[in-house]
C-alpha cells in the first residue's frame, strides 16, 4: 500500500487537473503530465448509480498508485447528497492529500466537513488534521460568504471558483473579456488573501480556443490567482508558462533576497536594489517569485 | 555462436561465409560482388507485351517448381497481387516448392498460409510477416526458415545474389503496353514504387500487373519497360481504401502528444538541429505528432529542414508545400496526400529502396540522415529493439527501415509508451533483436526519457537543455512495477526465422513457439 507523505498546506498549485475517479485509464498514471495537483472527481463526472463503483476505483488507485510529488485531491459529492460522508471515509482511508468541497456556501459547510474528516481520521488511524480542504464557491451566496469560508478551518488551503454553476446562478454566460466573473473573482481573491490562503480560478472548457485560454490566463495572473483548474493535459503547459515569472522578475527577486540577507546581517532595514527601494515587506513576494521560478525550471539557486 | 547483441546463433546457419552480427558498420570498406540477372532479349520490334492472364505470363517466363517470385508491398494491406500470382502458379500451373521474396507481407496475404501448410510455398523472404502467415511460420510449418531483412538489407541481398529472383511481379497503378509503370494515375494509386526498383533490375523476368492500362509512353516511369517481359491487365490490383489511408489525423491523445513534444525537445537540444537538417519519421501516433511540434521549433529557431525521407505522410507534404523542408525523397507513400504529391509537388522525388537504405551501396540516404524517430514493440536495457515478434513469440511485425535508419542516422529516437495494456515495452531482454542497441540513441516514453550510455554527447545536450532523463533500467523497473515481471516466452529448438542485420550478418533467430501450458 502506498503511503503518501503528509500533505503540505501551502505548496505550488498552478494546475489542478480534473478527472473522473471511475476511469482507470485516466487515473492510473495521471501524474506523468506534470500538473501540480490532480483532482479525482466523485461528483459530477460520476453517474448517480455509479458512486459506489467510483469509490472502489478511487480507493484502489490511492492505495496502489504512486503519484509521487503530484498532489492528489478528491472532489466529493455535495452536502445536500447522501454520498458525502462515505466519500470522506474513502478519501481518508485511501490517504488522499485533500478533498474539495463542492458548492460550498458557508463556514458551517467547511466545519461540517472538517468534523467528518476528523472522525474519519480517527476511525482509520490517520493523523488528525492530515487531510486538507479546498472549498469550491459556485453560487452568489458562496461568493458573498467567501471571507468566513476562507477562515473556517486550519485544513483549508484555498478556495476555487466554479464558473459553470456560478454563471448559471448569475444568469450570464462565458464572456471572453472576463466581465461575467470579474466581481466574483475579485471578491474571492480579496477574501482568500485576507485569510492568507490560496485562490484558484475555474476551468476553461473550449480546448480548441488557445487564444481565449491564454487571454484568460493573462487576466487571472494579473489579478493574482495562484492557479487554475484544468480539464486536459494539453492545458498544463500554457498555464505553467504564463503563470511563470519573467526572466527579469526572477533576476530582480534574486537580487532583492540577496541584498536583504546581506543588509539584515549588517543591521540595515531599508536599502535599494537596481534603483528600487526594498524593505522586509518585499521579501516574501520575492521569495515566492523565486519558488515559482524554481518550479518552472527558471531558477537553480539555493535562496529558496 | 554468440553475436554482438548476445544472441546465440546456431552454427548450422553459419555456412558459406555467413557471419553473426559483429556490431555496427562491421562490413565497411569490404568489397562485394554484384550479380547480374539472366534476361531474355527482345530484338524483334513488338507492339505490345500484353498477355491475357497471370498464368500466361508465368508460362512465358518459364515458371517452374522451386522458383523464387518477388513482390513489393506498396499496395500494403490492400494488395491483391501476391495472392493472385500464387493462386495462378499453384492452383493453375500446379507449381510447388516456391519461395516468396517480398519487400513486406501483411494480413492481406492470409491465404498464403494455406500454401505454406500444403508445402507448396517452402520459403519466405520478407521484411514484414503478420496475420495467419506469421502464425503458421511460427508454428514451424514453413519448410525452410523464413529470412527477415530490413528494407535496406533486402536490396543488398538481391544485389549480392543472396536471393536470386526468378520472376519479379510488379503491381502497378498504371502501365503502358510495354511495361513502363507508375504508382499514380490509375484507380489503385500507391505513389512511389521504390521497393520494386531493385527487383526489376535484378530479376531474370519481370511481369507488370496493372488495373489501369495507359497510352505509351507512361512517363516518368518508376519501372522501365527495358526490364519488363510481360504486362497483365487485371480487374483490380488492390483495395484502394487499404492501399493508402485517408490522411491520418494528428493524434489528440495527450499521452502521444506529450511524448511527441519530448521527442522534438530532444532533437532540438542537439547540435544537428540546424538549418538544413534531415529527418525521417514513421506513421505511428507519436511519430506523426512529432511533425507538428517540429514545425513549431523550426519556426522558433528560424531554420528549415533540408530534406526528409522515408515513408511519407501528409504532415511532411504540408511542410514541403509551406517551404519548411527543402526536398522530400520518398520510397513509399502512406496516405493519399503523399500519393497525390509525389512527382507533382516540386521537390518531392521518388527513390529506390537501395538508394534509400542499402548499406552496401555508395550513397544510401539513411547514411546521411541526422534524425530518425521510430517506434518499438519492445526495447530492452541494452537499447535493443524488437519490432517483429509479439509478447507471445509469434511473428507479427516488420523491421522495415527501422534498423537501416537507426544505424545510419546521427540521432535515433525511439518513442513508445512504457507499457501497452499488461505488457512492459521497456524490458530486460527483447524477445527478438531487430535493431541492435548500438544503433539506438534515445528512448522517449510517457514516464521519462533515457539516453544510451554509448552517447555521452547526447546526455550532455539534454543536460544543457534542462531536459530530465533517467536510466533505461529505472524505466524497466517502473514498467515491471506497474504490470509485473513476465516469465520468458517458451520456444521449441527449431529455428523458424532468421533475422538478418542490414549488413547481412545474423542478428537473431526466431524459434518455433511452444504451445502454452500452465
Amino acid at each position: 500500500m502506498i503511503k503518501r507523505p503528509k500533505p503540505e498546506r501551502f505548496r505550488l498549485r498552478r494546475t489542478m487537473m480534473f478527472m473522473n475517479a471511475q476511469r482507470p485509464g485516466l487515473i492510473k498514471d495521471a501524474y506523468i503530465y506534470g500538473s501540480d495537483s490532480i483532482m479525482l472527481d466523485l461528483e459530477d463526472a460520476v453517474a448517480e448509480n455509479q458512486k459506489d463503483a467510483a469509490r472502489f476505483s478511487l480507493y484502489h488507485a490511492l492505495t496502489t498508485i504512486d503519484y509521487g510529488s503530484t498532489e492528489v485531491i478528491v472532489r466529493i459529492n455535495g452536502l445536500d447528497t447522501p454520498h458525502w460522508q462515505e466519500d470522506i471515509r474513502v478519501c481518508v482511508a485511501g490517504g488522499a492529500d485533500g478533498i474539495r468541497i463542492a458548492k460550498c456556501e458557508s463556514a458551517d459547510n467547511v466545519k461540517t466537513i472538517d468534523a467528518a474528516l476528523t472522525e474519519a481520521e480517527k476511525e482509520f488511524g490517520v493523523e488528525v488534521g492530515r487531510t486538507l480542504i479546498i472549498a469550491a464557491l459556485e453560487s452568489p451566496k458562496g461568493i458573498l460568504n467567501a471571507y468566513e469560508i476562507c477562515c473556517a478551518s486550519e485544513r483549508l488551503f484555498g478556495v476555487a471558483i466554479s464558473g459553470g454553476d456560478f454563471r448559471r446562478c448569475m444568469q450570464t454566460k462565458f464572456d471572453p473579456s472576463g466581465i461575467d466573473m470579474l466581481a466574483a473573482r475579485g471578491q474571492m481573491l480579496l477574501a482568500a488573501r485576507a485569510a492568507g490562503i490560496q485562490c484558484f480560478d475555474t476551468v476553461f472548457t473550449d480546448l480548441d480556443d488557445d487564444e481565449g485560454f491564454e487571454a484568460e490566463l493573462r487576466q487571472i495572473k494579473a489579478m493574482g490567482f495562484d492557479g487554475k483548474s484544468i480539464i486536459n493535459p494539453k492545458q498544463i503547459r500554457p498555464v505553467h508558462e504564463l503563470l511563470a515569472p519573467t526572466q527579469k522578475e526572477v533576476q530582480q527577486a534574486e537580487a532583492m533576497v540577496n541584498a536583504f540577507r546581506e543588509a539584515a546581517a549588517a543591521g540595515i532595514g531599508v536599502f535599494t536594489v537596481n534603483g528600487k527601494m526594498v524593505d522586509v515587506a518585499h521579501i516574501p513576494g520575492a521569495e515566492r517569485t523565486l519558488k515559482l521560478a524554481k518550479a518552472c525550471g527558471m531558477y537553480e539557486g539555493d535562496l529558496v | 555462436m554468440k553475436n554482438a547483441v548476445g544472441r546465440d546463433i546456431p552454427d548450422f546457419l553459419l555456412e558459406n561465409g555467413k557471419e553473426v552480427y559483429q556490431g555496427k558498420n562491421y562490413m565497411d570498406g569490404k568489397y562485394m560482388q554484384k550479380v547480374g540477372p539472366r534476361t531474355r532479349r527482345y530484338e524483334t520490334p513488338q507492339e505490345s507485351k500484353l498477355v491475357d492472364t497471370i498464368a500466361d505470363a508465368l508460362r512465358q517466363c518459364g515458371a517452374k517448381d522451386g522458383m523464387t517470385f518477388s513482390f513489393h508491398h506498396h499496395l500494403r494491406d490492400g494488395d491483391f497481387v501476391v495472392n493472385m500470382v500464387m493462386k495462378a502458379a499453384i492452383d493453375e500451373l500446379g507449381l510447388k516448392d516456391l519461395t516468396i521474396a517480398a519487400s513486406s507481407l501483411g494480413s492481406a496475404h492470409d491465404p498464403i498460409a494455406d500454401y505454406i501448410e500444403q508445402g507448396k510455398v517452402i520459403g519466405i523472404q520478407t521484411s514484414g510477416i503478420r496475420g495467419r502467415m506469421g502464425q503458421v511460420v511460427s508454428e514451424g510449418k514453413l519448410k525452410t526458415p523464413a529470412i527477415i531483412r530490413s528494407h535496406g538489407g533486402r536490396p543488398r541481398a538481391i544485389e549480392a545474389g543472396e536471393v536470386h529472383i526468378d520472376i519479379a511481379f510488379v503491381g502497378a497503378s498504371t502501365s503502358d503496353c510495354v511495361g513502363n509503370s507508375r504508382g499514380i494515375g490509375g484507380k489503385s494509386n500507391c505513389g512511389a514504387l521504390g521497393y520494386a526498383m531493385t527487383d526489376a533490375k535484378y530479376a531474370d523476368h519481370v511481369v507488370v500487373i496493372t488495373d489501369c492500362l495507359v497510352d505509351f509512353p507512361n512517363m516518368p516511369a518508376s519501372i522501365e519497360a527495358i526490364d519488363v517481359d510481360a504486362v497483365v491487365v487485371v480487374d483490380s490490383i488492390g483495395n484502394p481504401k487499404k492501399i493508402a489511408s485517408a490522411a491520418a489525423r494528428i493524434s489528440q491523445n495527450p499521452r502521444e502528444l506529450m511524448m511527441a513534444e519530448d521527442v522534438v525537445k530532444v532533437i532540438a537540444s542537439t547540435p544537428y538541429f540546424k538549418d538544413g537538417f534531415s529527418f525521417q519519421t514513421g506513421a505511428g501516433g507519436p511519430s506523426l505528432a512529432a511533425n507538428l511540434f517540429l514545425e513549431k521549433y523550426i519556426d522558433e529557431r528560424g531554420i528549415k529542414m533540408g530534406w526528409a525521407i522515408g515513408g511519407i505522410t501528409r504532415p511532411m507534404v504540408e511542410l514541403l508545400k509551406k517551404g519548411k523542408v527543402g526536398k522530400v525523397i520518398d520510397v513509399q507513400d502512406f496516405d493519399l496526400d503523399a500519393v497525390n504529391s509525389i512527382n507533382q509537388t516540386p521537390n518531392h522525388f521518388e527513390m529506390s529502396a537501395s538508394q534509400y537504405a542499402n548499406p552496401a551501396n555508395k550513397g544510401a540516404f539513411v547514411n546521411k540522415l541526422d534524425f530518425v524517430v521510430l517506434a518499438a514493440l519492445e526495447i530492452d536495457t541494452g537499447f535493443n529493439v524488437n519490432v517483429l515478434t509479439g509478447s507471445d513469440g509469434v511473428l507479427r511485425g516488420a523491421p522495415g527501415g527501422h534498423p537501416d535508419t537507426a544505424a545510419g542516422s546521427k540521432v535515433c529516437v525511439i518513442v513508445t509508451p512504457l507499457v501497452r495494456g499488461r505488457m512492459a515495452t521497456v524490458c530486460e531482454h527483447v524477445v527478438t533483436v531487430t535493431t541492435p542497441g548500438d544503433c539506438v540513441d534515445v528512448l522517449v516514453t510517457d514516464y521519462g526519457i533515457a539516453v544510451n550510455p554509448l552517447r555521452p554527447d547526447l546526455i550532455e545536450c539534454l543536460d544543457k537543455a534542462g531536459i530530465p532523463h533517467v536510466t533505461i533500467e529505472s524505466l524497466k523497473e517502473k514498467a515491471y512495477s506497474i504490470v509485473g515481471r513476465p516469465d520468458d516466452v517458451q520456444f521449441e529448438d527449431k529455428v523458424v526465422a532468421i533475422l538478418e542485420a542490414r549488413d547481412g550478418t545474423i542478428l537473431d533467430v526466431v524459434r518455433q513457439i511452444k504451445p502454452f501450458t500452465l
